[in-house]
């Protein structure tokens, strides 16, 4: 009984990098849908982190994220993941109109040292949950994406990352003068990830 | 600081009720606090802000290539060089619009159709001197060939819209006149003119020649003139209404008996099957064609008494049939709609001025009216909601007839105060839209079967 506690509690960074990868995955499927990026119906309901949220279907989007996941789990086991930017853009100007940003902060001492840290996984389960809620709530105070639009994935490395093969050198992609909302954050205790989303100031609100 | 405060209630004992409490809330981020978290800002912008917004707008002279390779240098030092931003090369797939992007884009379009601007002022004025400020007159028409006439005392002058010219078509000699109303005939040539002493005259405005007179329909002035192919309505301030045959020599082939006193509103329905008549007697009659009789007067179809005062302005409605507008004098200020099938009134509003036109446009549901005192302006209304869309206002005394252009855009109004104004009051005409297939249902044809 006792054991089995202590190994609950116990995380890795092998298993951390899993946790905030899974938690990328979500993510990203729940803005897509809650943004209203790729069509409804494209959609199944799961139930995960406590909350029923939705995973698309369509293949070419599954096998991007999960494409992206590979990747991002490899960077966040040798810790060199700084940041993962998902951004939502115009189809027909390319304009940028939303920007994902989770920022990651990764403890070197496990990366180095190979040490494990303690966490249950149910209160980081409850953290998650807190942001996957902020992200469904996020289209009440985010302005409407009224045209179609296609969403691209940043990732922000260290300099001494090799660029994969499948990847290429890309802009920021950054918003001028841009509304920020910071959401909740969730930390293993290994990677520590914040969400922020910033988007396109509506000038309507101006006026 | 939020991982140190979990490190230590992780390693706390978590039996008491309390202990727990505090854990959970050390645990969440205390959102009532503004806590700076350098990690959450957005230093890509912030990077941004700094060093390329303002270096254009600093000191653009400045920016020479050393420059510049040296602010490139210094960036990637100082931060560039820290990261490295990575996309995937192959792009995640757009999104399959299951409706046609034209169609997307033309739904959203329909609700949120641009408004219109409606100009509150006139775009042209003319001056009109002596027009006789008399509400039971008729005195200004707008042709089918865009020609607009007026009469302005004894005397009628054509405007032409077209390249803004003026010409006189004829001057009354003074014992006849003035002239108390034109109609254009529906060609655009033709022309009637109603004097003070019951005479009509019919003019051919090509040639400014007088075609015909009709004589002896009427006692007193004809005030109201309406056309209906070759048939000329007239009314008169005796009360009576005669259609005139212009084509025979004997003219007058139906009387309509009905007011008691001068008609001054006349308006044949879009159809030529029903004929409005407003007088000065408050009655607003609908006429209906098949009860027409050559040797007795005609009967009306419905005698229409709510209005308190005399009814001058009248219009039919351009996309139902049966429904007309029309509006009451000075003591009645109200627009009143009818069905003139069942004779329902289907709506009264009241404006708080005396009515003395009223137009529809011919691309919206709007009506347009023209009032007297307090405020001599034209009101724009929304139909059927009859909310207010626009008041244009400019004319100093109380706005006596309207005439709308061909085209249904461009409304002529002229006043008491003897001008002439021109308000592009109903927006630009509508490309016109593709006929719809006439395939309705598939045993439509049946019905000719007989």
């Amino acid at each position: 009984m006792a054991s089995k506690t202590v190994a609950k509690d116990i995380i890795t960074l092998r298993g951390s990098a899993a946790i905030v990868c899974e938690f990328f995955g979500y993510a990203a499927n729940s803005i897509l849908y809650n943004r209203g990026v790729y069509p409804e119906e494209s959609f199944a309901k799961v139930k995960k982190y406590g909350l029923p949220l939705l995973l698309t279907q369509d293949e070419g989007v599954k096998s991007f994220i999960a494409n992206l996941n590979a990747q991002l789990s490899e960077w966040l086991e040798a810790g060199k993941l700084q940041r993962v930017v998902l951004v939502i853009m115009s189809k027909a100007t390319g304009e940028v109109l939303e920007r994902w940003n989770f920022s990651i902060e990764t403890d070197g001492e496990v990366v180095e040292k190979g040490v494990s840290r303690e966490k249950s996984d149910k209160e980081i389960m409850r953290e998650i949950q807190a942001i996957m809620r902020q992200i469904a709530s996020s289209i009440t105070y985010l302005p409407c994406l009224d045209e179609p639009c296609v969403f691209d994935v940043l990732a922000y490395t260290d300099k001494d990352v090799a660029v994969p093969f499948t990847w290429i050198e890309s802009d920021p992609k950054l918003i001028a003068n841009p509304q920020m909302v910071k959401l909740h954050s969730f930390d293993t205790k290994i990677h520590k990830v914040d969400t922020l989303v910033s988007y396109k100031n509506d000038e309507w609100d101006e006026q | 600081m939020d991982a140190g405060s979990a490190h230590s209630s992780s390693n706390m004992t978590r039996c008491p009720l309390q202990e727990q409490f505090l854990q959970r809330r050390n645990s969440r981020e205390n959102l009532d606090r503004f806590i700076p978290n350098r990690s959450a800002m957005d230093f890509d912008y912030a990077h941004y802000m700094l060093t390329e917004g303002r270096k254009g707008k600093e000191n653009p002279a400045v920016s020479s290539p050393s420059r510049e390779a040296y602010q490139k240098l210094l960036a990637e030092t100082l931060n560039m060089n820290r990261t490295r931003i990575l996309a995937f090369k192959n792009k995640p797939p757009t999104p399959i619009e299951l409706i046609p992007h034209e169609l997307a884009s033309a739904q959203p379009a329909k609700p949120t159709k641009p408004r219109r601007y409606i100009p509150q002022t006139s775009e042209r004025t003319l001056d009109a001197p002596d027009l006789v400020d008399d509400y039971y007159l008729n005195l200004l028409d707008w042709g089918s060939s865009n020609k607009l006439s007026i009469a302005l005392g004894n005397t009628v002058y054509l405007w032409n819209a077209s390249d803004s010219s003026t010409s006189e078509l004829v001057t009354i000699d003074e014992e006849n006149g003035p002239v108390t109303s034109v109609s254009w005939a529906p060609d655009g040539r033709h022309i009637a003119v109603g004097l003070n002493n019951s005479e009509v005259q019919l003019w051919d405005s090509s040639d400014n020649r007088l075609l015909r007179t009709l004589r002896g329909g009427h006692r007193s002035r004809v005030g109201s003139l309406a056309w209906n192919n070759h048939i000329l309505t007239t009314g008169g301030m005796d009360g009576q209404i005669v259609n005139n045959d212009v084509r025979v020599r004997s003219h007058i082939v139906e009387t309509y008996r009905g007011h008691t006193q001068e008609v001054c509103g006349l308006k044949w329905s879009a159809s030529g099957q029903q004929l409005a008549s407003g007088g000065n007697d408050n009655v607003l009659h609908i006429w209906d064609k098949s009860m027409a009789s050559s040797n007795s007067p005609t009967q009306w179809l419905h005698r229409l008494e709510e209005h308190t005062a005399a009814v001058k302005a009248l219009a039919w409605c351009p996309f139902q049939g049966n429904l007309l507008a029309s509006g009451g004098g000075g003591g009645d200020r109200t627009i009143k709609f009818w069905n003139t099938h069942t004779g329902a009134c289907l709506n009264s509003l009241d404006t708080g001025s005396q009515v003395c036109a009223l137009l529809w446009n011919k691309n919206e549901r709007e009506l347009l009216s023209s009032h007297g005192f307090t405020h001599n302006q034209l009101t724009l209304w929304k139909y059927p909601s009859m909310v207010k869309m626009a008041e244009l206002t400019g004319h100093t005394s109380r706005v006596l007839f309207m005439a709308q252009s061909p085209d249904g855009c461009t409304v002529a109004s002229a006043a008491g105060d003897e001008t002439l104004r021109f308000w592009n009051v109903f927006g630009v005409p509508e490309v016109a839209k593709p006929a719809p297939k006439a395939n309705p249902e598939p045993f439509a044809h049946l019905n000719r079967i007989r």
